[in-house]
Order: C-alpha cells, then sequence, then structure tokens
C-alpha cells in the first residue's frame, strides 16, 4: 500500500514557479490535446470526478483521511459533486494553460489555508486521473497524450501548493 | 510477509492469465521512455530513441519490455514471497545496472495505464487496488538490496 511516507516520488516535484505554469514545459501542440481531452470531460465531469476520486481512495487509503465528513460510497452524491467540482477546475484551467498562476489563485489560498491537504496526496490523485481517462479512452491515451496530460497535472499541483509556505 | 485477500489473489491471477505479455511488455516500457525521458539513460545502446515514434517502434525496446514482463511474472507465481524471488534481481539491478529505484515506481505507473486502457471499464476501482498493491510490493522487494 503506498502512503505518502513510502514514496516520496521525485518526479512530479517543482520547486520553482516559472516551470509549474507549465508555460515552458508544453507545446502549442500539447496544450491544444490537453484542452481537447478536457473538453470532452466536461459533460460527464460527475461520472469522472468520482471515479477518479473512488480509484484513489481505494488504491492509497490514506487519502480517506480528508474526507471523513463526507459519503465516500461509490455512487455518493458526494463523491459525484466532489468530483465534478474538481474536473471542472481541471477543464477550466486547461482552457489558458498560460494563465494558470492567475486562474488557480483562490483555489491556492482555498487549499493552503482552508483545506491543508498534504500537497503529496496531489500527484496520487493526478495518477488516479491519468488512470481514469485510460480506461476511458483506450489506445487515445496514447504515450504523447499521456506524458502532456502528466506534465499538465504536475504543474496543477504545483500550484496549487504554492501558497502553503 | 504481504497479506493477500481472495479478492486480491484471483484478481492478480486474472490480469496475468489474460494479458498478452508481449504486447503490455513493450507498450509500458515504451511508455515510460516517452513519459519519463530521463529514464533512457539506461538503454544508452538501445539506438534511435529520438522521438515517441522511434522509441515505439525500436526493437531493441520491444525486446526488453517483454523481457521485464515475463520477469513480473515470477511475482505472480510466488505471490506469497516476493521479496525472496526478487533478492537477486535486486541485487543485480542495485550493483551491475545502477538503476535509480524510483524508476521501478516510474515503470509500475505506466503498466497501470496501459492495464487501464487495455481493460476499459472492467479495471474498476477495486481492481486497480489490488493490482498496484501487488506491483508496490514488486517494486519494494525490487529496491530491498539497495545500500
Amino acid at each position: 500500500m503506498q502512503t505518502c511516507a513510502v514514496r516520496p516520488s521525485r518526479h512530479s516535484t517543482f520547486t520553482h514557479s516559472t516551470s509549474a505554469t507549465g508555460y515552458n514545459m508544453l507545446t502549442k501542440h500539447e496544450k491544444e490535446l490537453i484542452a481537447k481531452i478536457w473538453d470532452k470531460m466536461i459533460p460527464v465531469a460527475s461520472d469522472i470526478g468520482a471515479e477518479c476520486l473512488l480509484r484513489m481512495m481505494t488504491t492509497f487509503p490514506g487519502t480517506k483521511t480528508y474526507f471523513a465528513h463526507l459519503d465516500i460510497r461509490p455512487g455518493s452524491p458526494h463523491l459525484r459533486s466532489h468530483g465534478k467540482k474538481i474536473v471542472l477546475a481541471i477543464a477550466e484551467c486547461s482552457k489558458d494553460i498560460s494563465s494558470m498562476m492567475v486562474t488557480l489563485a483562490p483555489l491556492q489560498t482555498l487549499h493552503a489555508y482552508k483545506l491543508r491537504i498534504d500537497p503529496c496526496n496531489f500527484k496520487l490523485l493526478c495518477h488516479c486521473i491519468l488512470v481514469t481517462l485510460a480506461a476511458h479512452m483506450g489506445d487515445e491515451f496514447d504515450p504523447v497524450a499521456h506524458a502532456a496530460m502528466d506534465k499538465y497535472l504536475s504543474a496543477f499541483a504545483a500550484v496549487l501548493a504554492e501558497k502553503y509556505r | 510477509m504481504v497479506e493477500w485477500t481472495d479478492f486480491e489473489r484471483a484478481t492478480i491471477q486474472s490480469i496475468f492469465g489474460k494479458m498478452d505479455y508481449d504486447d503490455v511488455g513493450p507498450a509500458a516500457l515504451s511508455r515510460c521512455l516517452v513519459v519519463y525521458p530521463w529514464t533512457q539513460r539506461y538503454f544508452g545502446n538501445f539506438g534511435n530513441l529520438y522521438n515517441a515514434a522511434a522509441i515505439q517502434g525500436n526493437p531493441k525496446v520491444a525486446a526488453h519490455g517483454k523481457t521485464v514482463l515475463h520477469g513480473l511474472d515470477r511475482a505472480v507465481k510466488n505471490m506469497d514471497d516476493i521479496k525472496a524471488t526478487y533478492a537477486e534481481l535486486s541485487v543485480l539491478h542495485s550493483e551491475k545496472l545502477h538503476v535509480d529505484p524510483d524508476n521501478f515506481r516510474l515503470l509500475a505507473d505506466c503498466l497501470t495505464i496501459v492495464v487501464a486502457a487495455r481493460m476499459g471499464a472492467d479495471f474498476t476501482a477495486d481492481v486497480q487496488g489490488a493490482f498496484q498493491k501487488f506491483l508496490a510490493v514488486v517494486v519494494s522487494s525490487l529496491g530491498r538490496q539497495y545500500h
């Protein structure tokens, strides 16, 4: 079972805000690809979001500690509404990746001062988002799409954590 | 010693029983080399790894992907003592190949995504949980003999 203490994975830790904007990491083609994928997820945001969260909490049980106040059983309305918020935020941001720092400012404050989710968990959710996309897209989620999406989600997570300290 | 539920054992045997190793192995390794390009550092003598298409078409990558996945089979057949099963391979990767053990995690993540893409909706959250627990044990065992 993977927990943050056991898995200090280095491949998605960004400490420089310039790289965290995704502006320097992603090509124009990659940004278009990312926006296109998320655009398709908007109408099914509750389904996709709930699935990402369920995958995360099943595979990494330590993440359940942040949801003690919600009903997190499969299919629960809490899971769907919470998942929808997350998917819509990621999708919205994908429409203009270069402006990520501005778009995410309110969410940065929320996560730093109110939610205070340990940022090591962001990469666990990002991984489960990739798995969900793969399960839904099959071969279409090829290595190029996977690489682009992983970079985008890593940048998103890094920006989200920027106000923590 | 790792404790496996009946569901977990059955899930692992089922996934690997139905898997085409010669398809999934190359797919997972090539994906790893594309998504995490720094892993290419271990494959200097594999020829053209210049871009995604080159990597996915590279016969040495494909052959090595098959080798790696068939190596995973040993754990599938010895779920109750994965640590001992991989003791020698762990020493090899540490002393001879000098592979950063974080790479095992990267490849495991890519393998998970390849399997998810192949299985679609059948790769449920519970199935994913079992699969990732299995890979976590493999990864840990491969890193065990490093010092």
